[in-house]
């Protein structure tokens, strides 16, 4: 395979930004929004990892730049898990509680694209932290 | 499917003394050992910089920068980080003087001041996976201009950006281009001088590491501006890990069609060969550096003519560094106006510096041109350690002089150092605290001139010798006031009278040392005959200085 003009290299360029695309987080994390997933024993056990894997999935395959998955301890909420904590720059986080794997996709619709938190899911809290 | 994290472990020369292969390895195993090969992967990257505190892992995107990781650690980054989302906190970096614990690299003071140009791969792609070189940009800027700018159009963006050689000398590297161009002739060349030889640098060593795609981007887009369809690199034999990287990473381009012939359908050829040297600081030396790339000893030759005219093998040739090459791709992506924004009036961008000596954070950083000395050495380098005092720091190597506390607020450029005696140099940036002695100092660089002269001319080969006895009589307390005048005599004697620019700077390091440091000097001459400093050679300096005036 030989590269012989601009659209060829970035065609090439694109087929692997997806796998360096995590890579670039530290570059401006001001207008990132993150997604945190509690990845204690309790999360795990009830599917974190599942979810986690989904979003990482979902967001390559719809290419969004300026979102970070990011894995965090227990968040506390046990009875909930998986619990996925979502921070919008600029806004107060929201928290979510039993966010199995087939609940990623609205989620990433309604909240990371939409801007609308999904009100079935939130787990009520009024909390300051980042 | 995409995995989610990425480790990224430093396989820079620092950091794989520090056993990070190891670290590496076993951070594979585990992930394996766990059944995370899907969602983890282990890359590993060029120096990060922080050599200090090596080996360095980092974990994105998490963005949490882990610090002195053994081998053993690595059960710990995956059971606990990768698997539970838990940051491993006894392996994050402790500023050390609020002893607070930092996790991102950005917030870390040694990071905070720095703008990474040249250094902008390094730490965060493979350097050995072209297409990770690609996924971030790569060979954009050789395509660009290949497709769309004429070799006029390239050399005046370069011109316009206000790059200057990064190898030391600091000249316009869009007008030595222009030059080059200039000449009539069928052949021409690009050479990358990755010599590297003054001790305690190793800048272009650890870009050629971790980021060797820039160098071998940047050479192409030169060979076009210049007209050139062959490249050299002149590395020394001793650095076996940017060879391999370097080896490659060629590989890798000319599979991609990124070198060789009709490069992006535009009929542009262009190939890289490499050479290697055998370890002599004066082979960094352009004109030596070509004679040893012919095979023939490295000695340098009288300039004029200078390689833009006839380089090597009498062909018009030009010779840049690799940091000044570093910074090539991006010049052309961002353009000259971007570059030329960063830094002072009269240079431009950033600068490399290997901080070396006693500093707290011995390492790599790239800080905008104009920085003061302080935001380096107290900001980044975190200070001097051990409760001591700073006292002064060379920068420039053999060739350069001494900075001190009065110089502590002005910018580093090159002019600003020239003025105060010191210079630029490639990079190397030495500290020394109260407890070292200027007089074993200025000793030490003149000793490594006097051993690496070619010996080609009499002034330098001689003359240096010379000089460190004289330096050996004074530190060992038989020294005289006419010595201090001797010494003085010689260091004109050799910088006027020597041919190439080891000789000419070599008694740099002295003449400033007794400029700044007079009294320790003074320390150790006890001088029954003149007490008042009034030696034999005195009249002879008056009428010496008289005329420089
Ligand atoms: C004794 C001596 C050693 C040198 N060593 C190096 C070196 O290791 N690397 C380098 O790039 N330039 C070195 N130079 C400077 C080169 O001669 C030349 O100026 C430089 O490679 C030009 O590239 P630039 O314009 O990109 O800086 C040395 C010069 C002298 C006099
Ligand atoms: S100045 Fe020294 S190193 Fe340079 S040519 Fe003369 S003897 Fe050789
Ligand atoms: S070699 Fe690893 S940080 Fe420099
Ligand atoms: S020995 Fe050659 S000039 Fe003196």
């Amino acid at each position: 395979m030989s590269i012989k003009s601009m659209e060829e290299l970035r065609k090439i360029r694109e087929e692997h930004q997806s796998k360096v695309a995590l890579r670039q987080s530290g570059e401006n994390p001001e207008d990132k929004i993150e997604i945190l997933i509690g990845m204690a024993t309790c999360g795990i056990s009830s599917g974190a990892r599942e979810t986690l894997n989904a979003f990482v999935e979902e967001i390559g395959k719809q290419g969004l730049q300026n979102v970070k998955v990011i894995t965090v301890g227990c968040i506390g909420y046990c009875h909930s898990e998986p619990t996925v904590q979502i921070n919008m720059p600029g806004q107060k986080p929201v928290l979510y509680g039993n966010v199995k794997k087939d609940k990623v996709v609205s989620l990433i619709d309604s909240h990371i694209k939409g801007g609308q938190p999904l009100n079935d899911l939130l787990l009520k809290v009024d909390f300051e932290r980042a | 499917m995409a995995t989610r994290s990425n480790v990224l472990v430093c396989t820079g020369t620092g950091c794989l003394a520090g056993e990070s292969e190891k670290v590496a390895k076993n951070l594979e195993l585990i992930i394996k050992a766990r059944g995370y090969e899907n969602e983890a992967n282990v890359i590993k990257t060029g120096c990060f910089g922080f050599c200090e505190k090596g080996p360095i892992v980092k974990v994105e995107p998490d963005n949490v920068f882990y610090v002195s990781v053994g081998p053993k650690d690595a059960k710990d980054i995956i059971d606990e980080h990768i698997i539970k989302g838990r940051v491993v906190e006894r392996l994050l970096y402790r500023e050390p003087l609020q002893n607070e614990i930092v996790s991102r690299q950005e917030e870390m003071p040694f990071y905070k001041k720095q703008l990474r140009i040249a250094l902008r791969n390094c730490g965060l792609i493979n350097p050995e996976d072209i297409f990770e070189y690609i996924a971030f940009g790569g060979y954009e800027a050789l395509g660009k201009v290949l497709t769309s700018m004429s070799p006029e159009q390239v050399i005046e963006e370069v011109k316009k950006s206000g790059l200057r050689g990064r190898g030391g000398g600091g000249f316009p590297t869009g007008l030595k281009w222009d030059i080059t161009r200039k000449q009539q002739s069928p052949e021409k060349f690009i050479i990358c001088n990755a010599d590297e030889g003054d001790p305690g640098a190793f800048m272009d060593r650890s870009i050629l590491e971790g980021d060797p795609h820039s160098v071998i981007e940047a050479m192409a887009i030169g060979g076009y501006a210049i007209g050139a369809d062959k490249g050299l690199i002149y590395i020394r034999a001793e650095y076996p890990l940017a060879i391999a990287r370097l080896n490659i990473a060629i590989r890798q381009a000319k599979e991609q069609g990124l070198l060789g012939k009709n490069i992006f359908g535009t009929g542009f050829n262009f190939e890289i060969a490499i050479k290697f040297g055998a370890g002599a600081f004066v082979c960094g030396e352009e004109t030596a550096l070509i004679n040893s790339c012919e095979g023939k000893r490295g000695e340098p030759n009288y300039k004029p003519p200078y390689p833009a005219e006839e380089g090597y093998w009498g062909h018009p040739t030009c010779v840049n560094n690799v940091e000044t090459f570093a910074n090539i791709p991006q010049i052309i992506m961002r353009g000259a106006e971007w570059f030329s924004s960063i830094g002072t009036e009269r240079s431009k961008g950033t600068k490399v510096f290997a901080l070396a000596g006693k500093i707290k954070n011995v390492g790599l950083i790239e800080v905008p041109m104009g920085v003061t000395l302080r935001d380096i050495i107290y900001d980044i380098g975190g200070g001097i350690p051990g409760g001591h005092k700073f006292k002064a720091v060379q920068t420039g190597g053999p060739s350069g002089g001494v900075m001190t506390e009065q110089h502590l607020d002005t910018p580093i450029e090159y002019d600003s150092l020239l003025e105060i005696g010191s210079m630029m140099g490639s990079g190397g940036m030495i500290v020394m605290d109260e407890r070292d002695n200027m007089v074993k100092i200025a000793k030490f660089y003149l000793e490594f001139s006097m051993d690496e002269s070619c010996g080609r001319c009499t002034p330098c080969r001689i003359g240096t010798k010379r000089m460190y006895e004289i330096l050996n009589k004074i530190t060992s307390g038989k020294g005289t006031m006419s010595d201090i005048d001797a010494l003085k005599q010689l260091a004109y004697m050799v910088k006027d009278g020597s041919l190439c620019g080891l000789g000419q700077t070599a008694p740099n390091p002295v003449i400033s040392t007794l400029k700044h440091f007079w009294n320790e000097y003074m320390a150790f001459i006890k001088d029954e005959d003149s007490p008042r400093g009034e030696g034999r050679y005195e009249a002879k300096n008056k009428i010496r200085s008289k005329l420089e005036v």
